[in-house]
């Protein structure tokens, strides 16, 4: 049994009255990837920046590697962590390969040694055309994948990434999705907190569901979806389709039935009686299909739309 | 465990983490050093040209210490401070801010083995040495004029770089408070600008009135002024220790503020 990365234990963290972190602890095993998912406001970030040491903990403890504490040993820790922020940080006067030399300097790399590593990254990224070019000239996924490549100069035991597709076009997206799939083959841990449950489904080996500071799901995609939804879904829409859910033979056969706006979710064990029993309203549209994360996303943190930051 | 941290005040920690950052800052500046150069450089000889030969024709000589030195001389060895003082003070609020807000380089550089405290060094000590850049520009073409050739100007460029590390310091501040681009106005109109025109660079502080002198006399400025201004002249500076001892409290009282103000502002 290998000892975990990171241990998060009791995390604490209140703004005045508010507690946007309660009593929160989990832990990043070597070679796993931990997605951490929840609405707008759920505590991710915080929580992140407590993790990073840019935030102070209210109470409880960060424990990383060989129990070099956060915030106590900042640097110890930083100097075998990549993280890749929400916003890019790149320099926009400098080349790609100038932004990962300097970045690499803040580790008190050698030159010579962060040079040698410079070609590798950039191919790694895809990137090793753009060497010369500019952040400015560069797009959104090329950027992405730069800090990412940054975040790896000093081949860290942990990544860190926030977000690390949104704004992104799907080919972006899933090209980074692909190279980070090649990092957890190799054996790297990441900690990633997204807003993308096929994202989640995709990298993450365990998920960490947070809403309003508080863990409210843990465990394998796979697992969560199976221990809270019914296997399938069939949702109906079109004119009438609200009052279907008051239906008595309709309801009978499925788990759980859910309205959302015009639509209604019929959660089930059994799909097939189900659609030929919504025969009988030829005039609606329905569409069958599996439960994924993002239902089960919903069903633990509701529907209604989260404004705040 | 926190409460050392929490303390906004508490002392800096300060490592060699500096020069890596200071380093990055160099490296950018040396792209666009000669623009960048030319722009630095060209107004202070503007002002001098335009004051020391165009006043200086209808002022002639200033008494100074019961010698009498020609216009050029007594304004050149005083616009040299508010040129260190400026070239530092412009690179602390405006370019620091575009690196820590705009650009967010801090927020970059601290995702490395990098504390606050070592990038506001870094961010000090850059403003700092491109003031000095400046003003050994600035002294190359005073030579050239012939100004003064005093070989005690070389005990004067470090004492210039000591005014720009303090005003550095004191521009930090600014940068910490600053939301935008447009709050760095209020500290040119109320702080810098008075004190150029209080500091003895154009004409003697002993033209203010008493009140108004006293205060002036303890300006980091002034302090300035009367520390190389003897040594343009070929002299040695009057009460030298004290007026070190005044640039230096204002610097290290300044960075601690600044450094404690940037905290509270990169702290949540």
């Amino acid at each position: 049994m290998n000892s975990p990365l990171l241990s998060v234990d009791h995390l604490v963290k209140r703004y005045g009255d508010t507690t946007v972190v309660n009593d929160l602890s989990f832990h990043i095993e070597p070679g796993e990837c931990l997605g951490v998912i929840g609405p707008n406001g759920a505590g991710k970030t915080t929580t992140l920046r407590m993790c990073l040491g840019l935030s102070e903990p209210g109470s409880g403890s960060i424990v990383y590697f060989d129990g070099q504490q956060m915030p106590q040993d900042v640097l110890a820790i930083k100097a075998q962590l990549g993280v890749v922020a929400q916003m890019d940080t790149l320099d926009p006067d400098f080349t790609a390969e100038e932004n990962l030399l300097v970045f690499g300097r803040y580790f008190g790399l050698p030159d010579a040694t962060i040079r040698e590593r410079i070609p590798q990254l950039l191919e790694f990224a895809a990137l090793s055309h753009k060497g010369k070019a500019k952040p400015g000239e560069l797009s959104g996924g090329m950027k992405r994948r730069l800090s990412l490549a940054r975040a790896l100069i000093n081949q860290p035991r942990l990544l860190m990434l926030d977000e690390p597709t949104t704004g992104l076009d799907p080919q972006a997206r899933h090209l980074m999705w692909e190279r980070l799939q090649v990092l957890l083959q190799e054996g790297k841990s990441i900690l990633l907190t997204t807003h993308f449950m096929d994202e989640a489904e995709r990298l993450c080996s365990r998920l960490l569901v947070l809403d309003q500071g508080r863990k409210i799901a843990e465990g394998k995609p796979r697992d969560l979806i199976a221990e809270h939804l019914e296997p399938e879904v069939v949702e109906v829409f079109g004119h009438g389709a609200v009052a279907l859910a008051q239906e008595a033979s309709l309801k009978a056969l499925a788990g759980r039935v859910e309205v959302s706006g015009e639509t209604v979710f019929f959660y089930t064990h059994d799909s097939r009686a189900l659609m030929a029993a919504l025969q009988a309203w030829p005039a609606l549209r329905t569409l069958n299909r599996l439960s994924n994360l993002e239902d089960l996303f919903l069903k633990l943190t509701g529907r209604q739309i989260r404004e705040e930051g | 465990m926190s409460q050392i941290q929490n303390n906004i005040w508490a002392a800096p920690r300060l490592s060699m983490r500096w020069w890596p950052v200071f380093l990055r800052n160099w490296l950018v500046w040396k792209k666009l050093a000669i623009p960048s150069l030319v722009g630095n450089i060209a107004e202070p000889l503007m002002w001098l040209v335009a004051f020391g030969y165009g006043l200086g024709a209808l002022v002639g000589q200033i008494e100074l210490g019961g010698e009498k030195v020609p216009y050029i001389l007594y304004l050149a060895s005083g616009s040299i401070c508010m040129s260190a003082m400026n070239a530092a003070t412009f690179e602390a609020l405006y370019s620091a801010f575009s690196r820590m807000h705009v650009q967010k380089t801090w927020d970059g550089i601290m995702n490395a083995p990098v504390r606050l405290d070592d990038v506001v060094l870094a961010e000090m000590l850059w403003a700092a040495f491109k003031s000095l850049f400046t003003v050994t520009a600035i002294l190359g073409v005073m030579l050239a004029l012939g100004i003064s050739h005093s070989w005690k100007l070389l005990v004067a460029w470090p004492v210039l770089l000591g005014v720009g590390i303090t005003f550095s310091c004191m521009a930090l501040i600014f940068n910490a408070l600053a939301k935008g681009y447009d709050f760095f106005t209020y500290y040119f109109t109320l702080f810098l600008t008075p004190m150029m025109f209080l500091s003895g660079i154009f004409f003697p502080r002993e033209q203010l009135p008493p009140i108004v002198r006293a205060i002036a006399d303890w300006l980091p400025l002034s302090v300035a002024v009367d520390l190389v201004r003897p040594l343009f002249m070929d002299r040695w500076p009057d009460h030298p220790l004290r007026n070190v001892l005044v640039l230096a409290v204002f610097a290290v009282v300044s960075f601690w503020i600044a450094l404690a103000l940037t905290r509270k502002r990169f702290r949540s």
